[in-house]
């Protein structure tokens, strides 16, 4: 069996990834982390959740007919992931960079268990994929979530507040049931993977400053360095 | 998902494992002993899969059982997709194989379970062994495949029709010619399709015979005559579907909490 999940990658590159809920705040940090690294002269590559273009078209139908199962949504999800695995995240690592993916396989096994997806099923299924040098989890108490993308204005969407289930018809109380379950799976995975918790209830700049301490730790990789390549 | 040699939870039928889910299964889905039969008939391009079905379905109406067919990379869900990525050779051997995956779970999930509720025959044009096979050959980590395919039901009865590539290459250039998926042109064996079709093909052909054991392949030899091969697979067929109704199990359960 494969369990590159469980030992560390052997590319001169760093993996960083961010977790949490929709609301925690991933994203702003992970756009500020790319921002300074970038200006201490690293070269970053960013890589989102389900965004290759070789599902996306399977994603939009099946999510257009709210015809997703369980299943087929937790399946689709692995293949964008192994896409963009293989093309947007290895080649940057071979190459030395710093590839800063928002969200990993640990949102599927968050999500897929709280579908009723077999936990140890999503585990097997990404066990290709490479152990992150980092992994942050930006752990926030479902209100406060909740309140902020509601401030937002955020239209809360059919799958990420797990309409899907059919627990609630309210958008906004189907959100609460299905995050909520969603951060007691994430709970667990901190532990079983090791995962680095940063407190997202702070300020977005506290935060920030953890978020760099945090990665510090771990940049012993140079900033770019020219290269020994001869010019042609 | 258990070691490859265990067989498939027993069924009740003497079939050794009928309808039950290979591994871990849809923990959502528990089975129960539902009144349908899914019957798979496996084999390599070309071999006369889809002759033999179409043969069967018809016999099988006559006798009164409603049947409904399936194949593999139909699923309303995902054919447009395997189709767009075959043609734009973006396809790297994982991605090939999480999408068939996708595809036989849509299929799985909204034709196959819900025809085995309403007390139909299935007949599975090709099933998760073509999968496995291919995968197989391309080097894809074995152990990791049957964990993927652990949501598979265990067909009833898996009809294998069994051919050498000598014959095969004979048939198949007689019908339609070779195809660049079908002679693993992917795999870069070289630019002669004729060569690359008979070493890819003899490699699934040994990847297929390989798993005879483990999924309890009922093996017919496909360089039979039409007649003969439906003969037989009406006799295996008609004496399953003419046993008594099983004993209603337990529903099998197969969540963890």
């Amino acid at each position: 069996m494969l369990n590159n999940l469980k030992q560390p990658h052997e590319y001169p590159g760093k993996l960083f990834v961010v977790e949490g809920i929709d609301g925690s705040g991933k994203t702003t940090q992970l756009g500020l982390l790319a921002k300074w690294l970038t200006a201490e002269g690293h070269r970053v590559f960013v890589t989102e959740w389900n965004s290759s273009a070789l599902v996306k078209a399977a994603t939009k139908t099946g999510k257009k007919k709210n015809a997703l199962t369980p299943m087929t949504f937790s399946l689709l999800h692995a293949t964008d992931f192994a896409d963009r695995l293989l093309y947007k995240i290895i080649p940057p690592l071979k190459a030395g960079m710093i590839v800063l993916a928002d969200r990993y396989a640990f949102t599927a096994f968050a999500r897929d268990a709280t579908r009723g997806v077999d936990r140890q099923w999503v585990r097997e299924l990404y066990s290709f994929a490479v152990r992150p040098d980092l992994a942050l989890y930006f752990k926030v108490p479902i209100e406060t979530s909740v309140d902020r993308l509601l401030a937002r204005r955020v239209k809360l969407k059919f799958y990420e507040a797990g309409m899907d289930l059919g627990w609630s018809a309210n958008p906004t109380d189907s959100f609460r049931m299905f995050q909520g379950r969603v951060l007691d799976e994430y709970d667990e995975l901190v532990n079983e993977f090791g995962m680095e918790v940063i407190d997202a209830r702070g300020s977005i700049t506290e935060q920030q400053r953890m978020v760099r301490a945090v990665i510090a730790q771990h940049l012993d990789v140079k900033a770019v360095e020219m290269s020994d390549d001869e010019l042609v | 998902m258990t070691s490859s040699s265990d067989a498939p939870n027993e069924g009740a039928s003497g079939n050794g494992h009928s309808g039950r889910y290979y591994g871990q299964g849809i923990p959502y889905l528990p089975l129960h002993a539902y009144p349908g039969k899914l019957i798979a008939v496996e084999g390599t391009d070309g071999v006369g899969r889809s002759t033999q079905i179409q043969l069967l379905r018809e016999w099988l109406e006559v006798q009164g059982y409603g049947v409904i067919e399936t194949g593999w990379t139909r699923s309303e869900l995902m054919q447009p997709t395997i189709e767009l990525a075959k043609s734009s050779n973006t396809l790297n051997k994982l991605t090939f194989v999480l999408l068939y995956a996708t595809d036989f779970a849509d299929r799985l999930e909204k034709e196959i379970i819900p025809a085995l509720k309403a007390g139909f025959v299935v007949l599975s044009d090709r099933y998760i062994f073509t999968a496995l096979a291919r995968a197989g050959v391309r080097g894809v980590d074995r152990q990791w495949l049957r964990s993927l395919y652990g949501f598979a039901i265990a067909p009833h009865m898996v009809f294998y029709l069994n051919i050498d590539v000598k014959t095969l290459i004979g048939r198949v250039l007689e019908s339609r010619g070779m195809d660049f998926w079908e002679s693993g042109m992917d795999l870069k064996h070289g630019d002669d399709i004729y060569d690359s079709f008979r070493t890819y093909q003899g490699r699934l052909l040994k990847e297929y015979a390989s798993m005879g054991d483990e999924f309890h392949f009922r093996t017919l030899d496909a360089r039979r005559s039409i007649d003969r091969i439906q003969d037989e697979l009406r006799k295996q067929v008609g004496a399953f579907l003419a046993e008594p109704p099983e004993r209603t199990p337990e529903p099998v359960i197969v969540s963890r909490t």
